[in-house]
């Protein structure tokens, strides 16, 4: 689709992820988990990945006691792709979730679903959130470790490297018109200040 | 066909329709806090804009100001500089703040409906997933991320495609004992944690068109909790005499003219929803919650689940997890079970009636000396009202902390915090891992349970205690 308009490129545009994934096989992620409110303080939105999954990560809140089990502590999971159990983001509606995944490293999150929020916040800094079936995530969980996944946005298509498998995943038109060009809402928005000033005026008669 | 609710306020302010994309839709009033507005007001500077319409926007210090010694400055660094940023940017854009120290101070889902800012028919946002509880004033109020705030800081519009539409009907009485808290844990316990996600819902039926404003807040309030954007409530007669001569209410021919306008905001008898749902009052007992997200709940007779029980695997090691964390086993009661900490607060369980049924509860009657309570009213005016009917006396009398206005507990992001492997029973929405505190034990229940437990020092059935 064509959206006119816009002016500049203000994200990074994202078209193809190939990468090894980090499997969170966890349902029921909340915002809080991913980022705690005492991590909240900042004015900025920098510096948030080191504190990502802080209490799954560390114990008694001590970065020098990393959890053997946790897999962002384990060096063999890596890559710009997490995958997660369903119902991924819920609860808070803190962006810093987003900056935190965002500031990790991660560039897509998989997951068979996600809260509304939450995805919004994704997509508004680049991030691509990706559902799938229930039956590909599980697929996906059950390959080893250096197994990578291909992420077209422009196909829509999902792919397990290693044994081929694809599914693709639904996407709104105008959000991947606008992750593959860089675009952000707002610049959409200002775009049409005159229409919104008119709007507003003959609404509030 | 007719129109829900929820349509007539959406279609009203759709400024325009992308084609295969989301609606541009006219914001008509924008709370801000100090934790999630700070990144937007830099986004604002770096492309150098004003904010569109500062009259719109509304701003408090509520998730990270200290809830004792509120005159002073605020000693844990971050948190200072948080706050003093908030004020520094509600003036250079000229917006209106309520911040510590002003009588309007509060809760930004406590102080809106408080002042008469929110008012059916309207389009709300927060950055904050808690902003649905306006809903039940008949309005369109949802939760948004920074980037979102952003957008309406520049524009006064989001760009949001529709959701689905939910109904959840709640017919006949409520039994004694059984408050609004508990109805909407009943729903999130019957249709999980993320079984509206996607959806709008609103909440109808004799049950909840007998409700107060305050109880009706409570229950909107939660509807993120189950995944929905938000919920919401047909406006009556209630939700008029609860606005008429607040501070910021329509006044005199402003007032008749509103109200026609509010007195068309229903659902049609034919309009569609895409879910429906019916519940029956008298199915639902006082609430408590077991686990890890607000959908693990039970009722306070009820016996906590045995991950065996449950035939779904992804879903046993749900609870495997969540009764691990919380430290109960599958199979026992609840009820019985020594607390060590009481919260009553929260944007969902802190207004002048909560603290009421709290203090009709407790008066002349006082705290098991194992257990500490805290109880922070939502707002200034809240804390004003509750001194003028003498409630604060018989909360100190039952040997309760009585704090100053904010968020507190509800999200330990200031020093109200629950010690690790403690329980504590919350008015407040989430029970999720390290929300009150790193390694703190939070059971979901509504004011009287909470204070019941309070007085006992153990879980509690409130109507034990009314008897």
């Amino acid at each position: 689709m064509k959206i006119e308009h816009f002016s500049e490129k203000t994200m990074q545009a994202i078209t193809t992820i190939h990468s090894t994934f980090v499997p969170l096989p966890v349902e029921n992620i909340d915002t809080d988990q991913i980022i705690p409110a005492r991590f909240l303080k900042a004015t900025t939105k920098v510096g948030f990945g080191k504190n990502l999954f802080r209490d799954w990560r560390y114990e008694a809140d001590d970065e020098t006691k990393p959890k053997a089990e946790f897999v962002l502590n384990q060096p063999q999971y890596k890559g710009e792709i997490l995958v997660a159990g369903k119902n991924f983001g819920c609860g808070s509606s803190r962006e810093h979730a987003a900056w935190s995944i965002a500031d990790y490293g991660f560039k897509v999150v998989v997951s068979s679903f996600f809260a509304d929020i939450f995805r919004n916040n994704a997509l508004n800094n680049g991030i691509l959130p990706v559902q799938v079936s229930d039956a590909f995530l599980q697929k996906i969980f059950a390959q080893s470790n250096g197994t990578t996944l291909t992420i077209d946005l422009a196909a829509q298509t999902i792919t397990i490297d290693s044994t081929g498998d694809t599914e693709s995943f639904a996407i709104n038109q105008y959000k991947k018109t606008c992750l593959l060009n860089g675009y952000d809402d707002i610049d959409f928005l200002l775009s049409m200040r005159e229409e919104i000033e008119s709007f507003e005026k003959s609404y509030t008669k | 066909m007719g129109k829900t609710l929820f349509e007539k306020i959406w279609d009203k302010h759709v400024v325009k329709s992308i084609d295969n994309g989301p609606d541009v839709l006219f914001i008509d009033t924008h709370f801000i806090h100090e934790v999630t507005s700070p990144q937007a007001f830099a986004g604002l500077e770096k492309r150098g804009l004003k904010v569109y319409n500062p009259a719109r926007v509304v701003a408090t210090a509520d998730h990270n100001v200290p809830t004792l010694n509120q005159h002073l400055p605020i000693r844990e660094e971050l948190s200072r500089k948080q706050v003093e940023k908030l004020i520094e940017n509600c003036k250079n854009h000229n917006i209106e703040l309520y911040g510590l120290g002003h009588p309007y101070q509060g809760i930004v889902h406590v102080i809106g409906p408080e002042l008469g800012i929110t008012q059916p028919g309207m389009t709300m946002v927060c950055g904050d997933s808690h902003t649905s509880t306006h809903g039940a004033f008949g309005s369109i109020a949802f939760g948004i991320g920074t980037s979102e705030v952003e957008m309406v800081l520049a524009t006064q519009c989001l760009l949001q495609s529709k959701p689905k539409l939910m109904r959840i009907n709640v017919e006949g009485e409520l039994a004694r004992g059984v408050v609004s808290k508990d109805i909407i844990l009943y729903i999130i316990a019957q249709i999980s944690a993320s079984g509206a996600t996607g959806y709008f819902v609103e909440y109808a039926g004799s049950a909840i068109r007998s409700l107060s404003m305050e109880a009706r807040m409570t229950i909107c309030n939660m509807s993120i909790e189950m995944g929905a954007r938000g919920g919401m409530i047909a406006p009556d007669e209630t939700t008029f005499a609860y606005i008429q001569g607040r501070q910021f209410a329509p006044k005199g021919e402003a007032w008749e003219r509103a109200l026609s306008g509010w007195k068309e905001l229903y659902s049609d008898a034919d309009a569609a929803f895409d879910v429906e749902i019916n519940i029956n009052a008298a199915d639902i007992e006082p609430m408590i919650t077991y686990g890890t997200n607000p959908g693990l709940g039970i009722a306070i007779n009820g016996l906590v689940p045995t991950p065996e029980s449950i035939p779904d695997e992804a879903e046993r090691r749900n609870i495997v997890k969540a009764l691990d964390y919380m430290g109960l086993q599958g199979g026992k009661p609840l009820r019985g079970m020594p607390v060590q900490n009481v919260f009553i607060g929260s944007c969902t369980n802190s207004r002048i009636e909560d603290l009421r049924m709290v203090a009709s509860l407790v008066k002349g009657k006082r705290k098991n000396e194992h257990v500490r309570v805290m109880i922070v009213p939502g707002s200034q005016q809240v804390a004003a009202q509750a001194r003028e009917e003498g409630l604060d006396k018989i909360f100190e009398e039952a040997g309760f902390e009585m704090r100053q206005a904010g968020c507190s507990a509800c999200l330990g992001m200031n020093e109200d915090k629950i010690p690790a492997g403690e329980y504590c029973v919350s008015t407040s929405n989430r029970n999720f891992e390290g929300r009150q505190g790193v390694g703190a034990r939070t059971l979901l229940a509504s004011p009287l349970t909470a204070a019941a437990a309070a007085i006992t020092g153990v879980i509690t059935d409130v109507r034990e205690i009314l008897s």
